[in-house]
């Protein structure tokens, strides 16, 4: 298990493992909306929690499609699925290590962009515990899309619609608390419920991929 | 550890190729699969690696004493030859891949990254994962493809000392791997008859 973890963040960040590439998307878009939108403070400052949460959300699928295609290429994924291993544990530990080069290094770096999108000073801790709460279950989603998609050629593209819609509570959720922080509203509703899709996606949706990869490797 | 194989049919793409497969290989035994391109050796190795599931029959292994090679070898062009060894050894839980390393006749490749290395020595890389998974049933396709001749005696070498400690081996190959004791099992036998339309015909199965 912690070889796998290993072995998957050690190619993350080695050459053309693609780390840092959600990051600078990330990066991008923050500094693209003023130069659409304008400057003004008030405007930004109201839109800000929406576009963060936006601008994760995207930076997260970008790197999806690498978290079984390249095993499934180089047949790394056969040998995974008849190795000692439950396969549900494979699903999970790639979910995790796709969080950890992609959703936690989102997660760092969003109060600098906060910063450039004005972000009120009260919503920074909110913009950090929602991102946190919620990333993961970006995260875990979207592996089960990927595990939906293994098989297919060229398959990024309807991996991204399949995932999209499944984001939207999570989107939702997350950019409320935001908001509601940035307006010095109470947060614990959304919170609290950003936290449940969360565990429940965690809990139950490892199985479901491990399933459908199984189908897919036939 | 035997392997026995009963009355097995195995489909690809839902289409069935397969039917009425039994052998039976005991302790020390190699098997050698032969047949046509498309004759099914892969479904049917697959299906007896439990990457697939068989349509009927029986397989007497359990999938977990299993080692699956196939034309991909499952290694990572950004890690060196020991990282990947050293994975897939974590993987299956077994410690020290020296031994590994000194079989395949790796050693000195063994600092290099795997995208540096010619096709033959990637495929010698890929069969020593074989050796660090310590399972004994060796389920083998094309083992010897980009192999050279001197590679392949040193792999033929490899099962024979396989076959010595307990082990058994199902390979599927065109070439001769120096196993002289091995038996020959022609698939074209068994190959599946088509289903039988009925009446009506060819344009009933289209309707």
């Amino acid at each position: 298990m912690i070889a796998l973890l290993t072995r998957d963040l050690r190619l993350a960040l080695r050459a053309g493992g693609g780390f840092g590439l959600g990051l600078a998307f990330f990066l991008i878009l923050a500094v693209l909306v003023p130069l659409g939108v304008g400057p003004e403070p008030a405007t930004l400052a109201v839109i800000a929690p929406g576009i963060l949460w936006v601008g994760a959300l995207l930076a997260c699928l970008l790197s999806l499609d690498r978290i079984f295609a390249l095993d499934y290429e180089d047949g790394s994924l056969d040998l995974l699925a008849t190795a000692p291993v439950p396969l549900e544990a494979v699903v999970s530990i790639k979910a995790l290590a796709h969080w950890l080069t992609t959703g936690l290094p989102l997660v760092l770096i969003s109060p600098v962009l906060g910063l450039l999108l004005f972000l009120p000073a009260e919503a920074y801790l909110w913009l950090i515990l929602s991102l946190v709460l919620g990333t993961p279950a970006l995260s875990v989603i979207g592996t089960f899309g990927a595990a939906l998609t293994v098989g297919l050629k060229r398959g990024g593209l309807l991996m991204s619609l399949l995932v999209l819609p499944l984001y939207i509570p999570t989107l939702v959720f997350g950019a409320e608390v935001v908001s509601r922080g940035a307006q010095g509203l109470a947060v614990n509703t959304p919170l609290a419920l950003l936290a449940g899709i969360t565990t429940g996606a965690v809990a139950l949706l490892p199985f479901a991929s491990a399933l459908v990869l199984r189908i897919n490797l036939r | 550890m035997t392997l026995r194989v009963s009355d097995l049919a195995v489909a690809r793409g839902g289409v069935p190729i397969l039917e009425g497969v039994s052998f039976a290989l005991d302790v020390g035994q190699a098997l050698v699969l032969r047949g046509p391109n498309g004759s099914g050796k892969t479904t049917l190795l697959r299906s007896v690696a439990g990457l697939q599931p068989a349509l009927a029959g029986t397989i007497s292994a359990p999938p977990d004493s299993i080692a699956y090679a196939a034309h991909a070898d499952g290694i990572k062009g950004t890690l060196s030859v020991r990282e990947n060894l050293e994975f897939w050894a974590a993987i299956y839980g077994k410690a020290g891949i020296e031994p590994a390393l000194e079989q395949m006749n790796l050693r000195a490749l063994a600092d290099r990254a795997a995208q540096n290395l010619s096709a033959g020595q990637k495929r010698r890389l890929g069969l020593a994962r074989l050796l660090v998974s310590g399972r004994p049933v060796w389920v083998l396709d094309e083992p010897t493809v980009s192999l050279d001749a001197e590679s392949v005696a040193l792999f033929g070498e490899v099962v024979r000392t396989h076959l010595g400690h307990g082990g058994c081996a199902l390979v599927a190959t065109h070439i001769d791997l120096g196993l002289p004791e091995a038996d020959i099992f022609d698939l074209a036998p068994f190959k599946a008859r088509l289903p039988d339309l009925g009446a009506g015909g060819f344009d009933e199965a289209f309707l």
